[in-house]
């Protein structure tokens, strides 16, 4: 029930920012066919927002397993793609293979990145916002000596079909993968119990440690699935852009996977946490920016408007209104429906 | 005392979504009497407190103090309105002096006139008899004090009526004695008392009135002298009850000779236990008593390792282990229900059933999850079992009352097929039907094969179901008792033997 009550205000506010642009033109859902693929508003959305939702994922888990943000996401996203950069001109070929090899490569630096962090937050009892300080203020100028104190160009064919459409398929790349890590991580939840030990550690650490879960490793886990996400979002800016740029690369995208996993009705302070609704909170901060573009608003306006929605959003989520929003409903229910005296006693059922 | 009516409430009634919480209940309050309010968990009492101080919304019924009707929409509220409320936890601010946590967030004018103040707190303190200094950091105070001074700062805010809302279940004797004094003296002043425990003994010592509440409906109000216990406690249970003595019948007397499921030498860790020996056997309940802070818990946790163990060597059913992390005892068949409950037990947000299945969950491995239907399964089974109440599985364990979590708890641990069960403070803070049902469960579970260690800080508790006890003081075990030894005189003249190791 709770659950469900989550996931409803983004999903609200998602379907208000349609009707929105829907009033602006009828053409909102209108799709392009342009050589092959599809092009239109909702693609472009999807395209858009695939760095931000992987981000978001890892994000959620973090916030819940350690009940702080890791604010270093995108300087991680930046070191391992220039990784991958790196290792992939160092290899020289232009196979599938050789993308391959050096996007392991990238993951495996973001896992490193997200090692760091863990340890900082689990092992030495950081605050996780001051731990990720660290890469927060470094990690551009790692990229940039990563980099050879350039921006290096990305000259191949197979990270441009990666960063955009490969012949014969109708859907952009990055889409599919966004998709796809989407489906690994539900697959991790079936298959695995990684997401009742975060919450059981970070709804009550030492109550999960008395049931034999080890905290420590459980935060470092969180971290590092977070930096191997940052991996994969550079990877797939790095081949949406054909070029690697330190100081630009998926900037400010901290506080927008942190802003996702507040409007998915996830607490920042922990505990039990709702990965769709992370996932509809990045897909609604892509869409409420296109929207403010789309009415013109002058993209040095947009953070202030933006800033102004967010106000509304989290306040009407925040539990005073939550509740007096119910008192409301519950009077209304009363008034017109009189409601049958119910047995007292605290047994509801299951006697 | 005076005939002064301090507080009315008539007719009040409180729903939740599901349940009828408060169904038309009256209480009346006269000044100068301490007046308990008591009653089962999810009988209403907290509801009701809560219905007066304005933290829930009451949907019928009408409150006066002090003649005029009110209607307090929040605590702060309630507190100008001249009812205080202290409750179980202390909720003063640790890290700053003991005037600041009188005055704080009282100021008039911006600026803090810290020698009035402080002299202030020193003439409240002083009235009330309170022994602490203004300037003293709270943290440095006993808990005792703590609560004395939450209860000072109810006072000076000019309070007719004062609620007590468990004030007692984090204290010592001593101090209990320290709190029942100040209530007296406050009793005399005119402030009528509303004092909602569990401690029957405790109400007797100090309430002239009690109101009995139950499943959301009023019993009765009765004066406290010309009420038997017994009866009382079939009044809040809604049922005779002579389960009580049955429980002695249950526990047989046990030949010990059966095999050991758990041994250790030595075993100590860095919670400050001094190294002890320890052993339990098939069947067998036994227990460890002392008083607070004689270690008894700090040694059972050693046993489960919730602590670090720092030296000492173990034996399971004869053989030698290492047990130095709580998933290894877990896995040597060892379970350990912990004595704080919300602390340590409850995963607050989780549904019931994760709760429930998560032990047993760890112990399968992290890549092996129960699937729904079998989760499920467990869950129901259980909560049919130990008669859990609970909406549905799927609530979150937080909404459920103090004795149905602790059962929530219990089933954890009784999932797990342990052949040894750590039970400490399993009684704590919840109504006394509960805790009848868990004490007759520990027996029939001995009676199965099952070894349990069964801590309990009411004494009779612990006699009646435990066939050794274990007398621990300062931190070390100075004796141990079996059969006819068994009697609370016993315990007491052992403890007071005891060799105290830092004399």
């Amino acid at each position: 029930m709770l659950e469900r009550r989550q996931v409803l205000i983004p999903l609200v506010v998602l379907a208000m920012l349609i009707v929105v642009n829907m009033v602006k033109g009828l053409d909102y859902f209108s799709v392009d066919i342009v050589n092959g693929a599809l092009y239109g508003n909702i693609p472009n959305i999807l395209f858009g927002a695939s760095e931000l939702v992987i981000i978001s994922i890892g994000m959620t888990l973090v916030t819940s397993a350690s009940g702080g943000q890791d604010i270093s996401v995108g300087m991680s996203a930046t070191i391992a793609s220039a990784a991958f950069i790196q290792v992939l001109a160092n290899i020289g070929n232009q196979s599938v293979l050789g993308v391959f090899v050096s996007f392991l490569a990238c993951c495996a630096v973001g896992a490193l990145l997200g090692l760091f962090n863990g340890t900082l937050v689990a092992v030495f009892r950081i605050q996780p916002m001051v731990a990720t300080l660290i890469l927060f203020t470094a990690g551009r100028s790692i990229a940039f000596l990563i980099d050879g104190k350039v921006s290096p160009n990305l000259r191949n064919p197979i990270t441009a079909q990666l960063g955009g459409v490969i012949p014969g398929v109708p859907i952009q790349t990055p889409i599919i993968l966004t998709a796809l890590v989407i489906c690994i991580v539900a697959l991790v939840f079936k298959f695995t119990n990684l997401k009742l030990y975060t919450q059981s550690v970070g709804i009550n650490e030492k109550a999960a440690k008395l049931n034999g879960i080890d905290p420590v490793k459980i935060k470092i886990l969180a971290f590092v699935i977070l930096g191997i996400c940052c991996a994969i979002a550079g990877f797939i800016s790095v081949c949406k852009n054909g070029r690697h740029d330190s100081v630009n690369l998926l900037k400010l995208i901290e506080m927008d996977a942190i802003l996702a996993v507040a409007i998915g009705g996830n607490a920042l302070s922990g505990g039990k946490f709702n990965m769709a609704g992370a996932i509809i909170g990045a897909f609604t901060i892509e869409i409420l920016n296109r929207t403010l573009l789309r009415y013109g608003v002058s993209p040095d306006a947009i953070k202030a408007v933006k800033a102004i929605f967010i106000i509304f959003l989290m306040a009407a989520s925040s539990p005073v209104v939550v509740n007096q929003f119910n008192k409301l409903k519950e009077r209304v229910s009363r008034k017109f429906i009189q409601a049958p005296e119910r047995t007292c006693g605290p047994n509801m059922e299951g006697q | 005392m005076q005939d002064g009516i301090a507080l009315e409430m008539k007719g009040i009634s409180k729903s939740f979504p599901g349940v009828l919480a408060l169904n038309n209940v009256d209480f009346t309050l006269r000044a100068g009497e301490v007046h308990a309010l008591m009653g089962e968990n999810g009988a209403g009492k907290s509801t009701l407190i809560k219905v007066l101080t304005g933290v829930y919304e009451k949907d019928a019924g009408q409150v006066s103090v002090g003649g005029k009707t009110v209607n307090f929409k929040s605590p702060q509220e309630a507190q100008a309105g001249g009812v205080g409320t202290v409750y179980q936890e202390i909720t003063l601010c640790p890290n700053i002096t003991v005037a600041e946590n009188l005055f704080i967030g009282r100021a008039r004018d911006p600026f803090v006139k810290w020698g009035d103040m402080n002299k202030r707190a020193h003439d409240i303190l002083d009235s009330l008899g309170i022994p602490a200094v203004p300037r003293q950091q709270l943290s440095s105070c006993s808990l005792a004090v703590q609560q004395m001074i939450a209860i000072a700062r109810a006072m000076d805010m000019e309070s007719s009526i004062l609620i007590l809302d468990e004030p007692t279940s984090s204290l010592d004797e001593g101090e209990v004695r320290k709190l029942f004094a100040l209530m007296n003296d406050l009793k005399g002043r005119g402030v009528g008392i509303i004092f909602v425990t569990h401690f029957i003994d405790q109400v007797y010592e100090v309430s002239d009135r009690i109101t009995v509440l139950r499943g959301g409906e009023l019993v009765g109000e009765y004066v406290a002298s010309e009420m038997p216990q017994l009866e009382l406690v079939s009044k809040m249970m809604g049922k005779d009850l002579d389960d009580i003595d049955k429980i002695k019948d249950m526990q047989v007397a046990r030949e010990e000779t059966g095999e050991y499921i758990y041994e250790a030498r030595g075993l100590s860790s860095d919670a400050g236990v001094r190294p002890f020996d320890f052993h339990i056997r098939k069947g067998e309940v036994n227990g460890f008593t002392g008083l607070l802070g004689s270690g008894r818990s700090e040694s059972i946790r050693a046993i489960f390792a919730a602590d670090r163990v720092t030296g000492g060597t173990v034996k399971i059913k004869g053989k030698k282990l290492r047990i130095d992390k709580p998933i290894k005892a877990m896995k040597s068949g060892i379970g350990y229900l912990p004595e704080d409950r919300k602390a340590d037990g409850i995963i607050a947000d989780l549904s019931v059933r994760d709760n429930i299945i998560l032990a047993l969950q760890v112990m399968k491995g992290f890549f092996r999850p129960f699937s729904n239907a079998e989760a499920q399964a467990f869950a129901e089974e259980y909560i049919g079992a130990l008669n859990i109440k609970t909406a549905s599985s799927n609530t979150p364990i937080k909404s459920l009352s103090g004795g149905n979590q602790q059962k929530v708890i219990l089933a954890r641990w009784l999932l797990t097929h342990p052949d040894y069960l750590i039970l400490d403070e399993p009684t704590r803070g919840i109504d006394i039907g509960t805790k009848v049902e868990i004490q007759k469960l520990v027996l029939k579970l001995a009676s199965e094969g099952m070894s349990v260690t069964f801590i309990s800080s009411e004494v009779e508790e612990m006699l009646r179901t435990c066939s050794r006890l274990i007398v621990m003081k300062d931190r070390r075990i100075v004796g141990e008792l079996r059969g006819d030894e068994l009697t609370q005189n016993h315990v007491m003249q052992t403890i007071a033997k005891g060799v105290s190791a830092d004399a």
